[in-house]
């Protein structure tokens, strides 16, 4: 939609060309939520276009997904044979809500930034432990596990104008096995749950991350193979009924429920 | 660099935070349409370097040095793309609105991305279709057949405007340019209840570009109501144009007239309001207690009944003796069912446009179902002889009862009298759910009694009805809950209290099924119930009960009706319906015992035409070119009234629906017609289309006769001739040859609706239910309708898919959620979902062969009731397969799945 109260829009080639932030300004990434609603208290667009960050860089220590990376080049991206967890990448883009057309425009970063629970480059990354890059507008660049950047629902770690340069991937956790579990109230609807659990080839740890029911992701590691009643235990633990969200895509009771009967899938599946 | 549009290049700047839609709209683009604003219909979908995107979405600027491409530029030097000829092959579409967004998606897809239509299109909403003709175009399926002189009636004849609306050149309300037009916006109220103790709209009339500001104190203090009905007493005076006191949030509180939708943005933000706020209910059984805060202080000619109950309208009636009843009872069932509030969700926003002509007369373009109520209602809101209006309708993007309202003309033509500009006011998408109208939630307790062979001996029923702040149709609505859905049955004994409760919450208003789909709910989920505890079937026990030819329907009400079943096919939908879920088609259960299946089914009575005033008039007349020139009040949305109109014209003049040109939904040119809503397209407007063709082919065969000298019964007309014995005349010479006969050639005919005859709905459902999750899969859907003959096979299957879509939407997930203060939390499409392709699954249609004795040609209506049956049918599906009945809507997984522990 029209963003009426936008006056100017800048378009700088190096993010350091932003010196001073002031209240009103908002970096532009794909746009795709910023214009779906009304942004009132918005006056300057700083577009992240212009920076022209190379989206993805593969190497044998893992996979660097520029901020500015667009979901449809994740979605496309031919990932080296032995990172067994790439399907994710597919699985995960397939799960937003927005059309293949939105995927277009929408980049990763943004979808990271927006901290919503249903954010699907949220469950990607943070299963397969991603470790933020901030640049903060003063300061020295700073990194932070995506499962600690993402603190609530619409809620993260950025100090305001900090930017959120890139998302590092660790070939350790390119080289899992995976097992993904995700409902949707509506057929390719809204995630009212995603969980990814991923496990070592090596140690057989398994990594449990359950996103979207709750109002930030939920990370737990589990040694070898654990039972039924360690990982309910565990998930009751760390995740108590206040933390699950309550809208229109969900309800708490639902989602913990979920919750519960997924995780248990998951197990079963990865330590078949 | 500059913007290239359809590969025209455009030197224009957009504004800083515009997006990509607007900004092709403001260069002329018409074809990119709004249905959401926000990315979530896929309505604004065009090309940027050939890859699809949400216009809406994209920054107007990024797409300076690329290639645009909207609906307009698909075509290649005349030719349709392949896709816009398959969308008009299959026609898919009704109201159109979604048709630009729908085809440039398509248009983009490979062969591959073809084999998962659910996916690639779930960007793209359709209230009106459900989708099936869309899937047909997609798979090269065509549906439209040739119109050829004589067999119009009963052929699957093309929309008129399935053109332009495929090549994006049909004008919506919004597809217009006026210069000097200013753009209205509202403030809304924050509280559910509140008293405005100062307004202050000093900074925002100095806001650069504002024309004018509007409070309460500015408008003419008259009580009036939104609801748009002939009889305008049967809703009641509650509303003003501007109130100083809020009564839901939403309402609007000030408007602003000013040269920018921003401009007018800014000033709204900028007006300062002092509120008391006051008590509020939201519940209607709460507000109807003593104590509860009262919304309405009105006087007895408000027509509210008991203002101090917030009751404005009670009814309670008896037919035969129900205590008497339920003593000759075996068995009695009882249960109470809540419906949930849902929003129409035409594609189009409601939008109009008030200006003046130099002859100072008012022209109010509007997306509007009744607009002859639109224009007596402004006459009489602004003291303004009616001849000084002229409302009219161009091409409505979908309506379902939400546009039987007059939600934005009067500002405009407030805004407009003050500053004498043209002034445009189009809702946003949150409007439409937060100062729209929705379907009214309703209560509905029952009381069942039968005997042990399963003779039905007494009904009673109980409708607590939330009508909202205001009480727009709360009372129509509500007769139609108590006498509309019980009628199906005989029972000797019918008993019925309703209550049409003020809340403080968004209004309610018309909703396809009209307040019957609330009780259908209700009463076809009581008859499951009732059929289980008899140990019979569901159909056993409906065959023991229904109407049959020769009975007066009768409901809670003693005394004469003028309902009347001008033909029958309920029998035969019953039977169609009941085969085919023993067919064994449909898809199977999934594996796994988890996955619990079910079958279920509901039937619907409906009368055609509402008990208030309907009429309609026709007008049709021979022109010198020797084709047919017809006009009538009706307004098309979707519902197909103006191409069964032509057919039933060209089916009695013997002719190709080709040659019939019309013009309806316009004060000026068309006669007087009481609005397009309640099934009456076909029931009235259609009739007085026979009424006049007939006429009309009779006194073109007396002429001809006259004028030939041959006897009348040697004297035939044949397409655009008419042979007179052995001479053949055509029409254009007849014509030419007759100036004293010509008043002859130019016929009206009024048609009104009564007798009211009924059709009949049946639904049937085979599901699989997760006893997990919660999911409910559908396995196998099945309608069949009584809708008479049937004009336009393609037509009116497109209309019952369109209801079934909209019904499982309703009774699947849709429902408007708000928080403790009245705020409504889910606005948008985003959060409010409504049926998208991958929601809907094919339904196999059966039409009964009947032929009505009241309706044009033995047609009835098709539209508005395939609705009715959905929800009770999967009520009944989902009971049959887990034991469990489900009371209240809508059947989300997050709302079923606790129960379903219970589950058999
Ligand atoms: C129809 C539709 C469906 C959607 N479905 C989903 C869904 O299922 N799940 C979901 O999570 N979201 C969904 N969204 C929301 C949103 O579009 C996505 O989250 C998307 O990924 C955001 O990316 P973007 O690049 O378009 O962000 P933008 O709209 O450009 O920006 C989003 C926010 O992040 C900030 N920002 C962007 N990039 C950076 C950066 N690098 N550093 C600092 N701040 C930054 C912006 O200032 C803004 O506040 C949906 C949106 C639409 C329109
Ligand atoms: S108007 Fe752009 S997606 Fe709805
Ligand atoms: S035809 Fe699709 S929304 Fe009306």
């Amino acid at each position: 939609m029209d963003l009426n109260t936008i006056t100017e829009v800048r378009r700088p080639s190096k993010a350091d060309e932003v010196k001073k932030w002031e209240m009103g300004f908002a970096w532009l990434a794909g746009g795709t939520w910023l214009f779906s609603e009304p942004q009132v208290n918005t006056h300057t667009l700083i577009d992240l276009e212009t920076l022209h960050w190379p989206s993805l860089t593969a190497s044998a220590e893992g996979l660097e997904i520029a901020a500015t990376c667009k979901v449809v080049e994740l979605d496309k991206f031919t990932a080296p044979r032995e990172w067994t967890s790439a399907p994710l990448f597919s699985e995960c883009c397939h799960s937003f809500l927005a059309s293949f057309k939105i995927w277009n425009e929408a980049t990763v970063g943004g979808n990271l930034v927006m901290s919503l629970p249903a954010g699907p480059m949220i469950s990607l990354t943070s299963a397969l432990e991603g470790v933020c890059t901030l640049w903060p507008r003063n300061g020295e660049p700073r990194k932070m596990p995506v499962v600690d950047f993402i603190t609530g629902n619409h809620k993260n770690a950025l100090a305001p104008g900090e930017l959120l340069r890139s998302i590092f991937l660790p070939a350790g956790a390119l080289k899992k096995t995976y097992a993904f579990r995700r409902f949707t109230l509506t057929h390719l609807g809204r995630s009212e749950v995603l969980i990814i659990g991923t496990r070592c080839p090596t140690t057989k740890e398994i990594l449990l991350t359950i996103t979207a029911s709750t109002l930030r992701p939920i990370q737990l590691r589990f040694q070898s193979s654990p039972t039924a009643e360690v990982v309910k235990s565990a998930i009751e633990k760390a995740a108590p009924i206040e933390l699950y969200l309550e809208d229109t895509h969900g309800s708490p009771a639902h989602r913990q429920h979920l919750t519960y009967y997924f995780a248990e899938q998951i197990r079963r599946e990865l330590t078949a | 660099m500059s913007y290239k549009i359809n590969g025209k290049t455009f030197n224009q700047e957009p504004r800083p935070g515009q997006c990509l839609r607007t900004f092709a709209r403001d260069l002329g683009w018409f074809g990119v349409k709004k249905g959401c604003d926000g990315g979530d219909c896929g309505a604004c979908t065009v090309w940027l370097d050939g890859k699809p995107v949400h216009s809406c979405l994209v920054p107007a600027f990024r797409a300076k040095g690329r290639e645009v491409t909207t609906i307009e530029g698909l075509a290649c030097n005349g030719v349709l793309h392949p896709m816009q000829q398959a969308f008009l092959d299959a026609q898919a579409f009704q109201c159109g609105f979604c048709a630009a967004g729908m085809i440039m998606t398509s248009a983009s897809l490979s062969d591959e991305d073809k084999k998962d239509l659910a996916f690639r299109l779930k960007g793209n909403l359709c209230r009106c279709t459900g989708y099936h003709a869309i899937e047909d175009a997609l798979n090269g399926v065509a549906s439209v057949e040739k119109d050829v002189a004589g067999k119009a009636c009963g052929s699957s004849l093309q929309n008129p405007l399935a053109h332009s609306i495929v090549t994006g050149t049909a004008r919506y309300t919004a597809d217009v340019k006026m210069d000097g037009m200013l753009h209205l916006k509202v403030l809304r109220s924050p509280h559910a209840h509140a008293k405005l103790l100062a307004i202050r709209t000093e900074k925002a009339a100095a806001v650069p570009g504002v024309h004018a500001v509007f409070t309460w104190k500015d408008v003419p203090r008259r009580p009036y109501t939104s609801a748009l009905h002939d009889d305008y007493r049967v809703d009641p005076d509650d509303t003003y144009i501007l109130d100083n006191v809020a009564r839901f949030v939403g309402q609007r509180i000030a408007a602003v007239a000013a040269e920018s939708e921003g401009a007018a943005e800014e000033a709204c933000r900028l007006i300062e309001v002092d509120y008391e706020v006051l008590p509020a209910v939201f519940d209607p059984e709460e507000a109807m207690l003593p104590g509860a805060p009262m919304l309405h202080h009105k006087e007895a000619d408000s027509r509210i009944q008991r203002p101090e109950k917030n009751v404005f309208v009670q009814i309670e009636s008896e037919y035969g003796n129900v205590a008497e009843g339920f003593k000759q009872a075996d068995v009695t069932v009882e249960r109470t069912f809540f419906s949930n509030k849902i929003q129409h969700a035409h594609l189009e926003t409601h939008i109009a446009i008030a200006s003046k002509s130099e002859d100072g007369r008012i022209h109010v373009r509007t997306s509007s179902q009744a607009p002859f109520q639109t224009k007596a209602k402004l006459a009489y809101l602004f003291g303004i002889y009616p001849e000084q209006i002229h409302v009219y309708a161009e091409r409505v993007g979908g309506g379902f009862g939400g546009k039987q309202e007059m939600l934005c003309e009067e500002l405009c033509v407030l805004a407009l009298l003050k500053t004498g500009r043209p002034v445009k006011w189009e809702f946003t998408r949150e409007e439409e759910f937060i100062g729209g109208v929705s379907r009214h939630p309703m209560k509905t307790s029952l009381k069942v009694g039968a005997k042990r062979d399963g003779t039905l001996t007494a009904i009673e029923i109980r409708v607590v009805s939330n009508t909202g702040a205001y009480g727009n149709h709360g009372g129509e609505t509500l007769g139609a809950s108590l006498g509309q859905s019980l009628q199906v049955y005989r029972c000797a004994n019918m008993k019925g209290t309703g209550y049409a409760v003020y809340t403080n919450i968004v209004p309610s208003g018309a909703f396809r099924g009209y307040g019957s789909s609330q009780t259908a709910f209700a009463i076809e989920s009581i008859m499951g119930d009732l059929a289980r505890k008899l140990g019979m079937n569901l159909f056993e026990l409906q065959r023991k009960n229904i109407v049959v030819p020769g009975d007066t329907p009768h409901s809670i009400w003693e005394g004469p009706s003028d309902v009347e079943m001008g033909s029958y096919g309920l029998d035969q939908c019953m039977d169609f319906v009941e085969k085919a879920l023993a067919s064994g088609r449909g898809s199977k259960k999934p594996e796994g015992n988890e996955w619990l299946e079910g079958r279920g089914h509901a039937i619907h009575m409906h009368d055609c035409i509402p008990p208030t005033e309907q009429r309609s008039e026709a007008h049709i007349k021979l022109r010198a070119d020797g084709t047919y020139y017809l006009t009538n009040g009706v307004t098309e949305m979707g519902n197909g009234t103006i191409t069964s109109m032509r057919q039933v014209a060209a089916s009695i003049l013997n002719t190709t629906a080709g040659r019939i040109e019309i013009t309806i939904a316009d004060t000026d040119r068309t006669a007087y017609d009481t609005g397009t809503f309640s099934s009456v397209g076909t029931s009235v407007s259609c009739k007085s289309v026979s009424l006049a063709a007939e006429i009309l082919r009779d006194n073109l065969l007396k002429v001809a006769s006259e004028f030939t000298s041959t006897p009348l019964e040697k004297c035939r007309l044949v397409d655009s001739e008419i042979q007179c014995g052995s001479r053949k005349v055509t029409l254009t010479e007849l014509f030419a040859s007759v100036p004293d006969a010509r008043h002859r050639l130019e016929v009206m005919r009024k048609a009104y609706g009564s007798p009211r005859t009924t059709c009949f709905n049946v639904h049937g459902f085979r599901i699989a239910v997760h006893r997990v999750t919660g999911e409910i899969r559908i396995l196998q859907s099945v309608h069949a309708a009584d809708a008479g003959t049937i004009l336009n096979p393609m037509q009116c299957r497109g209309q019952v898919e369109g209801a079934v879509a909209q019904g499982i939407g309703g009774s699947l997930f849709e429902r408007m959620v708000f928080d403790a203060n009245g705020k409504m939390i889910n606005p948008t499409f985003r959060n409010y979902r409504i049926s998208a392709f991958a929601d809907i699954p094919r339904t196999e249609i059966f039409f009964a062969d009947t032929y009505d004795a009241y309706g044009p040609l033995g047609a009835k209506s098709a539209g508005e009731t395939p609705i009715i049956p959905v929800a009770p049918a999967l009520g009944n599906a989902l009971a049959d397969a887990t034991g469990v009945r489900f009371d209240s809507l809508p059947f989300s997984a997050d709302r079923i799945f606790a129960q379903l522990a219970e589950a058999k």
